[in-house]
């Protein structure tokens, strides 16, 4: 079997076929074959620029891969500034004896993803590192986005502003977790892993009054909202009832007695919207699959200032903090 | 103290183990602290890792009974509450 | 509707969570006087919380949060111990969800790992076997807590051990009982708990059985409930029947999964391994003699007590000042009544024992919220 090597990140010969062979072939573009010391990009207007470092163990996962996570997540991010994804950088640093094979699947996995935005790899950067420096393979990635809706912000939520999330909560945090070593789960379970540009294009394009949007990554939905009621001095009160958790997500919930609020996702945002386009909104979310059963899930008050609210379906309400500390099991 | 949730027994492994479903999520369980014999279709009560008890379904579904008949109750009883209320409105022109 | 999910749904059924509420309004006004119902363990702190069910019922029932959390109750030179184990070289250190965050007199678990000592979170203690069998060289060393519930499945990896002689796997056995703890907090002259709703789990093991003497001695109802809201509701308003009637017995609501005797092998199992230690020193609650067990002589070559007694102390270790935690174990305040809760003791930084663990009161009330 291929495997990486010290010498194919130390600048010479190797490391240029390395690049020549894998990357280039793969993410090709015009920009980036110029091969210059650095890309010279063409944007009128504003821009919004945005990076992240991606590790997950295990490197694939259901429904998704590090490579798929690396380019969806830094195009979220764009995304939910109102910014069209244009360019990305791309640096991996690599672990020596990593599979050729397994670096390949994971750029191939990255080629697919950036067509659903057509967003381009225009630089970057490959190191190889001595063996346990790094755990297989890191991946930064760093977009830029020209703006196309203005005055996206979390401190822009007001009172009456309806909340809405994308899609079920939580998949991709049970997923990773399920498939985590000494717990060894098995479940149908996916990774909600996905582009959300083309959704929130369509958002865009239709005029829906978005005040702000945001990815539920890491902290999942409870970091994201708790977050926003801060930032905009609001109270945020959820319908607990109305948010989508599928079977699985709650099974490993009991099981290991946490909570979907607080799973990481990779493809599901949330949204405050003006009250009168919240209807308009859940429509256009519904035409694409990633957003199939988008829903309302509260509101904006002022009944707490800086708090979220969650409020059950037989009339008792309690605060949703914000997640801390490690995610560990609670065993009793 | 001591999470545990009903799973629902699929297989029944060797060395003592079983494998367990809960909402679809499946995970291996020990039987060492069974008491009765365990069977495929079972209910059991998991708690890190091991199956400790069974949960008597038809007791489960009793209790439904019951509860049921107190929702009824329930409604019933506002919804005289309702009428007698409607009864004493003063505005109410006969 | 699938049978799993309806076993969930049953005991989660917003209509019935209603009726039940309305049921025990009515059932209340009967009542002479305030009730203060204990709710012993921790995972019933934790329904009541996230439920929020504290609002569906009268001013006249009151929750007082029991002892019933194995992490708050872990005194700090124990924990300090289990840091002490894991600094020996050749060493993997063993234990259960957010034990490994609990802080000892100057450092936690979290942290020693950070320093690169060799610790690890189990899901299940059946992983220590593979764990031991994997480092032939090393010596594993499970930190066991927890009450009633969870020591019959030390009691199972013990006698796998002895099996498979294993020679490297050893046990620092904490594990605690609940009605020596209980009869500690009744026989407090302060106290004025009326009613206790009884532990799931631990009932499911032990049977309802042993709330007996109890419901006797202080005269209290015992109604053990599980984990649901429905559950804790009927169980509520069961003890508020109990005491319309002037009766105080142990009853169980969770039929479905307790039986008045346990699981007998489970027991058996317990008692082979294990036998009750003289005293116990509880964090919050101090002292409880044949609160706790012990290895028994004949497995003292897996007792890590034993083997590595050169290594531990037992200097009792008191918690902050300004903490209450032992005022609130017993019942006699409440977390917001503490100067430092919430402002120098938070999840992240606990002073005190209860709010070390989801399931202490403390960690409860900072979470879901005390003020709604």
């Amino acid at each position: 079997m291929k495997r990486l090597q010290l010498s194919q990140g130390g600048g010479g010969e190797e490391m240029d076929s390395l690049i020549r062979d894998l990357f280039y072939r793969h993410f090709s573009n015009d920009i980036l074959l110029l091969s210059e010391d650095a890309a010279v990009l063409e944007i009128n207007g504003k821009i919004a620029f945005t990076t992240d470092s991606y590790t997950v163990t295990p490197l694939f996962f259901n429904g998704g891969d590090i490579g798929k996570i690396a380019v969806a997540g830094t195009l979220n991010d764009l995304a939910m500034m109102g910014a069209r994804p244009l360019y990305l950088s791309c640096a991996f640093i690599i672990e020596e004896g990593l599979s050729y094979e397994v670096l390949e699947r994971i750029v191939l996995s990255m080629k697919d993803e950036l067509s659903h935005s057509g967003a381009k790899i225009v630089c970057g950067d490959t190191k190889v590192v001595p063996k346990g420096s790094v755990d297989q393979l890191f991946i930064n990635t760093s977009g830029i986005g020209e703006i196309v809706l203005e005055g996206l912000s979390a401190h822009n939520i007001q009172e009456d502003d309806i909340i809405i999330v994308s899609r079920d909560i939580g998949t991709h945090g049970a997923t990773i977790l399920a498939s985590r070593e000494g717990i060894d789960l098995e479940s149908a379970l996916c990774s909600d892993c996905a582009t959300l540009w083309p959704a929130v294009e369509a958002l865009i394009g239709e005029n829906i009054g978005i005040r702000a949007m945001r990815d539920a990554t890491r902290g999942g939905v409870a970091a994201v909202l708790n977050e926003w009621a801060v930032a905009s001095d609001v109270c945020i009160e959820i319908e607990e009832q109305t948010v989508e958790v599928c079977d699985e997500v709650r099974g490993i919930c009991e099981l290991l007695g946490m909570e979907p609020f607080e799973f990481a996702n990779e493809g599901t945002f949330i949204l405050a919207i003006h009250p009168s386009d919240a209807k308009r909104a859940i429509e256009i979310l519904h035409r694409f699959n990633m957003c199939a059963n988008a829903s309302i899930i509260g509101k904006v008050t002022r009944h707490k200032a800086k708090r979220v609210i969650l409020k059950s379906p037989w009339g008792s309400s309690r605060y949703l903090e914000r997640p801390k500390g490690e995610l560990l099991p609670r065993i009793c | 103290m001591c999470l545990s949730i009903p799973s629902k027994i699929v297989e029944i492994d060797e060395d003592n183990m079983a494998t367990v479903d809960t909402m679809g999520v499946r995970r291996k369980v020990s039987l060492d602290l069974m008491s009765d014999e365990a069977a495929i279709g079972d209910y059991v009560l998991i708690h890190i890792g091991f199956a400790m008890g069974k949960i008597d379904h038809e007791d489960a579904l009793e209790s439904l009974k019951v509860y049921e008949q107190m929702i009824i109750a329930m409604d019933e009883e506002e919804r005289k509450a309702l009428i007698d209320q409607d009864d004493h409105c003063s505005n109410r022109s006969l | 509707m699938q049978d799993d999910k309806a076993l969930f749904d049953i005991f989660r059924h917003p209509q019935t969570i209603r009726a039940l509420s309305h049921k025990i309004h009515q059932e209340a006004l009967k009542l002479s006087q305030p009730l203060k119902i204990m709710e012993v363990c921790g995972g019933h702190t934790h329904t009541i919380m996230k439920y929020g069910l504290k609002q569906l019922l009268p001013q006249m029932i009151e929750f007082i949060h029991g002892p019933g959390c194995p992490v708050c109750i872990m005194p700090k030179e124990r924990i300090d111990q289990a840091i002490a184990l894991a600094r020996m070289s050749d060493t993997i250190l063993l234990t259960l969800g957010d034990m490994i965050r609990v802080p000892g007199s100057q450092s936690s678990l979290v942290q020693e790992r950070a320093n690169g000592y060799d610790i690890r979170p189990l899901y299940s203690p059946m992983d220590a076997l593979k764990i031991a069998r994997e480092n032939p060289t090393k010596n594993v060393i499970f930190f066991a807590i927890g009450f009633e519930t969870t020591t019959p499945m030390t009691a199972a990896v013990i006698l796998r051990a002895d099996q498979e002689n294993l020679h490297n796997l050893y046990f620092h056995i904490n594990h605690v009982l609940v009605p020596p703890a209980v009869c500690a907090i009744m026989d407090d002259s302060q106290n004025r708990i009326d009613a206790f709703i009884g532990p799931s789990h631990v009932s499911v093991i032990t049977g309802s059985q042993i709330y007996e003497p109890i419901a006797k001695r202080y005269g209290t109802p015992v109604v053990v409930s599980g984990f649901e809201p429905v559950d804790v509701m009927e169980g509520i308003l069961k003890i508020i029947g109990q005491k319309n009637e002037n009766r105080s017995e142990v009853e169980v609501q969770y039929s479905r999964a307790v039986t008045q005797g346990g699981n007998h092998k489970a027991q058996a199992m317990i008692d082979e391994t294990m036998s009750v230690r003289e005293n116990f020193r509880w964090r919050g609650l101090g002292d409880i003699a044949h609160s706790a067990l012990r290895l028994r002589d004949e497995y003292a070559h897996f007792d890590a007590e034993v083997v590595f007694s050169q290594v531990l102390s037992y200097e009792p270790i008191d918690d902050h000042k300004l903490c209450i935690c032992g005022s609130i174990l017993k019942g006699l305040a409440k977390p917001i009544e503490c100067t430092v809760f919430g402002t120098a003791c938070t999840p992240n930084s606990p002073l005190g024992s209860c709010m070390v663990s989801s399931e202490g009161s403390c960690n409860a009330y900072y979470r879901y919220g005390s003020a709604l």
